[in-house]
């Protein structure tokens, strides 16, 4: 069984961040997630990988509940970030979102300015008093990005004048600004070009310290390069779950096999 | 995947096609031939909509621009202290009576008479004395009530001819037609070539058209009022649809549930955009005249009709701007943990807002352009006052047109076109604004 797999190849005693057990999520008749159980830890990259239409994307949706936004969309299961269940009542979703932020496959900045583009989120969030403390986030962020040098004398110009790349970062900067705890990136790099893309890849190598992230990749390489912990999903199911040392050395499931061999896909 | 078997089950392969054979070259010519046959008649179909255009304006240019001309003639008018020995001898209310009751007339009429000495029957001292307009009274009023000093004067003064003469002047009355068919008899023609001879016959520029309201006499009217009107009944409905249909399309986009009831909702506005407008004209009478007993003739009522009117233009609008604003927008902000209020108020609605606002823009034009509704309301009265507010009496620009295009004065044909021209230039100024809102805005995701 696919639960027994996702549950045995965990090597690690930690407490999960986010757990999912037996998350089965519907659009309409189709059945897009087929009782899934994964587990994510902080300061650790879990790449979800597979084929387009397994349901990598519906599931990292499903961790900070953007799917509430599709109307056909239902979710069964337990999902819990630090073992409270996110689609409890009593969670506030704008509240789960700030916690658990997301970064989406085409960079979409605000059509504001650079400084507002960060600044956003702590604004609404009310987690700067004064402009001080709100000019500190924005540099933070923006600096932990790796885009301070590059916009820091023109904070004022558009986000959506940057390029791709930079658009990117900003919006990984405007994601850190509300200080989460999980980031969600959704093939955060499959509009960039390589020099870019390694760039991203970097900085995620660097932000893994402070924050979990779960990253949907159509890269393998990427993949093996950035994540320490793999999910292959294969339609709707949870094919196998690992290291991710383990899951490209060493893959226990013969499809996971045939996918990372670049035998379909 | 293709497997090898596959190619060889295959093995009658296609002849290559023969792209030079005449059949072929036939396909081509034939290809340009119906291209060629459409933009030919797509260019007739440009063209003919130009010569439709340039004709309609052209002749309401034509014959308006003489409108916004007036002929005035020069007399010298003596302050005679016998017709204002009231005004001297009185004070306080009585004084005001006596600005007012004075008979200014005998003024011009003496002077007229003091012109042409000559005319001494009674019929043609009356033609004489219709030679300038009713208007010239006011005129002379105000210029005692600011001096009354001038009593005992003598004032060379540019009185407003009457209209028939404004006429005769323009050559809108031919000379060459027989004295029984025309307004001006030859009596009159003389007086008018005598006084022009002597430079006392001049046209200017016509303020009083840009001043005044609505009269009976043809040089007095102007169209201030019915601008005025316009601009009443156009805030109200700006007031009125600008907010409920926003908040509608909102709603419509961003939070009403997809089901059937919305679908109808859906359905029932894109109808009520092609109801005709003189329907809601009966809607306003029946609703807002008859069962709120809203005052007659009033830019309010007015303006309430013409927002019902408005309010699907401006909804319809409103969603496709709304829609157009990318999804990706919306799921930024809801990442970022926005609330959906928070994202529609700080993205998406100032992103569509420049689309808003030009279905907007769009939509007050076609209000602006709107007589049927406003004749079923009333707004269809003789209002020589400016309105002071939304509530007193007043017409609206378009309606003003139709009631000069029905009164038989020959010089109100001019005021018609001249008020349309008035009326089209507001309308490409609203279209202007618009397309420019559009273009400056405009934003590529």
């Amino acid at each position: 069984m696919n639960i027994q797999a996702a549950d045995t190849n965990i090597t690690t005693d930690r407490e999960p961040k986010m757990q999912a057990r037996r998350v089965n999520v519907f659009y309409g008749d189709t059945h897009a997630l087929k009782d899934v159980n994964l587990d994510i830890y902080a300061d650790e990259v879990t790449a979800l990988i597979g084929p387009s239409g397994c349901g990598k994307s519906t599931f990292l949706r499903c961790l900070n509940r953007m799917n509430d936004t599709v109307a056909s969309c239902r979710v069964k299961g337990v999902m819990t970030l630090d073992n409270e269940d996110i689609y409890s009542k009593q969670v506030d979703v704008v509240q789960l979102r700030a916690r658990v932020g997301m970064v989406f496959q085409k960079p979409n900045p605000f059509p504001k300015s650079i400084y507002d583009n960060v600044a956003y989120g702590p604004r609404i969030h009310g987690l700067a008093r004064k402009g001080d403390e709100l000019d500190e986030i924005v540099f933070t962020s923006l600096q932990k990005a790796g885009l301070w040098d590059e916009v820091k004398d023109r904070l004022d110009t558009s986000g959506t004048a940057l390029s791709g790349g930079q658009q990117q970062r900003l919006c990984i900067a405007r994601a850190i600004a509300v200080n989460p705890e999980v980031i969600l990136m959704d093939e955060p790099c499959s509009a960039l070009d390589p020099i870019a893309t390694a760039k991203i890849e970097e900085l995620i190598d660097e932000l893994k310290g402070h924050y979990a992230i779960v990253i949907v990749t159509h890269s393998m390489q990427q993949a093996a390069r950035v994540s320490q912990k793999t999910a292959f999903f294969h339609l709707g199911n949870l094919v196998e779950y690992g290291d991710t040392v383990e899951i490209f050395t060493n893959p226990q499931e013969p499809k996971t096999k045939d996918y990372i061999t670049g035998r379909y896909g | 995947m293709s497997k090898p078997e596959d190619l060889e089950k295959g093995s009658k392969l296609p002849q290559p096609t023969a792209w030079k054979s005449n059949e072929m070259l036939k396909r081509v010519k034939g290809r340009y031939r119906s291209e060629g046959r459409f933009k030919a008649m797509g260019f007739a179909a440009i063209c003919a909509a130009i010569i439709a255009l340039v004709l309609l304006v052209g002749s309401i240019f034509l014959t308006g621009i003489a409108g916004f001309s007036q002929t005035y003639v020069k007399l010298d008018i003596y302050f005679d202290p016998a017709v204002l020995e009231e005004i001297q001898t009185s004070s306080g209310e009585d004084l005001e009576n006596a600005f007012i009751s004075a008979n200014y007339a005998k003024l011009t009429q003496d002077s007229l008479r003091k012109l042409f000495p000559e005319v001494k029957s009674r019929r043609e001292v009356f033609r004489l004395f219709q030679f300038v307009s009713p208007g010239s009274r006011t005129q002379l009023q105000n210029i005692v009530r600011e001096d009354p000093g001038v009593i005992g004067k003598t004032q060379s003064l540019w009185i407003l001819a009457a209209d028939d003469v404004d006429m005769f002047v323009k050559g809108k009355i031919s000379r060459n037609v027989a004295q029984s068919d025309r307004k001006v008899s030859d009596l009159q023609i003389g007086w008018i070539d005598s006084l022009s001879a002597d430079g006392r016959l001049v046209k200017r520029f016509n303020w009083r058209f840009f001043s005044s309201g609505d009269s009976r006499e043809p040089e007095l009217a102007g169209i201030w009022g019915a601008t005025v009107g316009s601009f009443y009944t156009l805030l109200v409905t700006l007031i009125v649809a600008f907010p409920i249909g926003v908040l509608a399309a909102i709603y419509l986009e961003e939070f009403a549930p997809q089901n059937k009831i919305t679908d109808i909702i859906e359905v029932n506005i894109n109808n009520l955009a092609a109801v005709p407008s003189i329907v809601f004209g009966l809607l306003g009478l029946a609703i807002f005249l008859n069962v709120f007993q809203f005052p007659r003739s009033a830019p309010v009522v007015g303006g309430l009709t013409l927002a019902l009117m408005t309010l699907p233009t401006i909804i319809i609008a409103a969603r496709a701007a709304i829609k157009a604003v990318p999804p990706s927008i919306r799921d930024a902000a809801t990442g970022l943990g926005a609330s959906p209020n928070q994202v529609v108020f700080h993205h998406v609605l100032p992103l569509s807002m420049p689309g808003i606002m030009t279905g907007t823009i769009i939509g007050m034009a076609q209000a602006l352009g709107e007589t049927a509704p406003l004749l079923m309301i009333g707004m269809v009265a003789f209002v020589v006052d400016i309105p002071q507010g939304i509530f007193d009496a007043s017409t609206a620009l378009p309606v003003q047109i139709f009631l000069w295009a029905d009164s038989p004065e020959r010089a109100f044909v001019e005021k018609t076109s001249a008020a349309i021209i008035v009326l089209l230039a507001f309308l490409v100024t609203m279209n202007g604004l618009a397309i420019w809102l559009r273009q400056k805005f405009e934003r590529r995701w």
